[in-house]
């Protein structure tokens, strides 16, 4: 073919998911990490230079938010990691079994929670630890435990961790499903020649298919991160958007939605929200480059 | 077989914790939907019943349905999921298409270039988009939202289908050019039939998060006659904190519609998964 041609049809195939995903996407993306280095004063837009974020790391009101919002988001990224992944790996071996009979139902029941959206996991949750409902507490004393029981949401100490197993409860699927997958595609024959040098149950699980399945743990791992620092709507559902009690739930992504829209007696800042995205920005990029030369490059992966 | 991997006593083991896992991802689902039939009375008195002749009642759906507007927050969820996804499969393919298909300057950098939105979400664009909203005068329209959830599910879309559409024979391709087909009809009339359970695929994927999202509903169109579905029970809940029986079956019929569309679709979205669309 001649490349000195412009290819139309080439142009029209691909111009309108270019478009729409340059104008509603990318153009968005960079002009927020433009607007950070705005300001209004008067209704007018000036360039302040970096003096949003010599605000939002120098200012002790500010930086003090941020840095628990950021804590607090650590902390809900790493309860999905020692929670939700090790259940997750852990319901997809055993589903994996070969000739397990009802696999399909369990598969399907346990992703329920999946699919339903945050305002009803949030809710539902919420009723179901409510003291005045008594459902938790009733069913801790049918057990005898009955002095475990602490109104978790509304603690301080505990709320974060409540809302994070929540989110676990929630998502528990996704890598279930992943590493299922994964364990399906090990061929037979290396397990069987695993079972011919004595490598059976458990510990051909930790010496044939965990390593064989560690790119797929990389993959739940950025996923986990990525949905983890971007997250919102569950701590919105459930504590609002103050991420209450005193600010205790408060992540990067409420932190931002109050600070552009403001609350109670703060106006909002689309500037100083511009700001906190830009920094979420750069939190997930790290994230995303250490998974992919750091991580990813490492693991090997195996063709079957 | 070997014997070392039925073991009945690790079947017994393994269907325990399966069974125990599960009546944990159901409970609450459960308890929610039994109490919303129940009189105020019987949902604190007996929570974990199910309601029986005595106790049966459908107060809180009376409030919910004379209250909430919940047909038309359905229909708005409705006409946004539906009308993103046909946008997301129709530019996703045409764009997989062509990538997949010629060979021209640019093409490995325009395939990163739409990649690049798989790992960065599109919300932290939310402050620009909402001001190009503004200025487009958009906001508190569906069609912002249809917008958004184009371009937020483009990027998959992309990269599943053109990895799909490598798979098309190239020979059936040029017996259509042979035959003088353009290349629209080769695309419409050949490929796009062949690839269809990939774009079933990209459709449940995108689906639920669409459904479900709460965070461009709440910023592009809270008003009430563009409300979501997810976003209207989220309000609509918040006020009748105290009214229990309109909570329960408030969130009863958030739920109905989605476990509607998994009973549905559930057998594709596991092949989906399990498939290793996303690898």
């Amino acid at each position: 073919m001649k490349s000195s041609r412009i290819k139309w049809h080439v142009v029209v195939f691909l111009a309108p998911a270019v478009l729409v995903y340059t104008a509603i996407m990318i153009f968005p993306l960079f002009n927020t990490l433009r607007l950070a280095l705005y300001t209004e004063t008067d209704q007018v837009r000036v360039f302040v230079g970096l003096a949003n974020f010599m605000t939002l790391f120098g200012d002790p009101r500010w930086s003090e938010s941020f840095w628990n919002a950021l804590g607090n988001n650590f902390w809900f990224f790493l309860v999905h990691m020692l929670v939700q992944n090790p259940i997750g790996i852990a319901l997809a071996a055993i589903l994996s079994h070969p000739r397990l009979r009802f696999a399909s139902f369990y598969r399907s029941a346990i992703f329920v929670p999946t699919i339903l959206s945050f305002v009803i996991v949030g809710f539902a949750w919420k009723l179901i630890l409510s003291p005045i409902w008594g459902i938790a507490p009733d069913m801790l004393s049918a057990v005898g435990l009955k002095s475990l029981f602490a109104p978790w949401l509304g603690k301080e100490e505990y709320a974060l961790t409540t809302l994070a197993l929540i989110s676990v409860w929630q998502f528990v699927g996704i890598p279930m499903m992943l590493i299922y997958a994964a364990l399906l595609s090990i061929p037979e024959e290396i397990l069987e020649a695993g079972e011919v040098d004595g490598i059976t149950g458990l510990s051909a699980f930790w010496k044939i298919k965990l390593p064989l399945i560690l790119p797929s743990i990389g993959i739940i791992s950025i996923l986990t991160f990525v949905g983890n620092f971007n997250a919102f709507d569950l701590i919105y559902a459930a504590q609002g958007a103050l991420a209450g009690p005193d600010f205790s739930t408060d992540i990067l992504g409420t932190f931002m939605y109050r600070t552009f829209f403001g609350f109670q007696l703060q106006l909002g800042d689309p500037h100083m929200g511009s700001a906190i995205a830009t920094a979420m920005f750069a939190i997930i990029l790290v994230g995303v480059c250490v998974y992919l030369f750091g991580i990813q490059t490492r693991l090997k992966r195996y063709q079957f | 077989m070997n014997k070392a991997r039925q073991n009945p006593v690790n079947v017994i083991a393994a269907h325990g914790a399966l069974i125990l896992y599960t009546l944990i991802a159901l409970f609450p689902v459960f308890v929610i939907v039994i109490n919303s039939f129940k009189s105020r009375r019987d949902i604190f008195r007996e929570p974990l019943a199910l309601p029986d002749a005595d106790s049966f009642s459908m107060i809180g759906y009376q409030t919910v349905l004379k209250q909430g507007d919940f047909f038309l927050y359905f229909q708005n969820s409705l006409i946004v999921t539906v009308c993103s996804l046909f946008f997301i499969l129709l530019f996703g393919a045409m764009a997989a298409f062509a990538l997949s298909e010629y060979r021209f300057k640019g093409n490995t950098l325009m395939g990163l270039y739409l990649a690049l939105g798989i790992m960065i979400p599109i919300r932290i664009g939310t402050v620009a988009i909402l001001d190009l909203m503004v200025q487009t005068g958009l906001v508190n329209t569906l069609f912002a939202l249809i917008l958004v959830y184009t371009a937020q599910g483009l990027p998959l879309a992309v990269f599943i289908l053109s990895e799909f559409m490598r798979q098309v024979s190239e020979d059936l391709k040029n017996a259509g050019r042979i035959d003088g087909l353009s290349e629209y009809t080769i695309f419409f009339r050949l490929v796009l039939p062949l690839v269809r359970p990939a774009m079933a695929t990209v459709a449940v994927f995108n689906m639920i998060p669409i459904w479900n999202d709460l965070w461009f509903p709440l910023i592009l169109a809270p008003a009430e006659e563009t409300k979501t579905l997810t976003l209207g029970s989220q309000v609509f809940i918040g006020q009748f904190v105290t009214d229990w029986n309109a909570v329960l079956s408030a969130l009863s019929l958030a739920i109905l519609p989605v476990m509607a569309l998994y009973v549905i679709f559930s057998r594709q979205l596991i092949r989906g998964i399990t498939s290793g669309a996303v690898k």
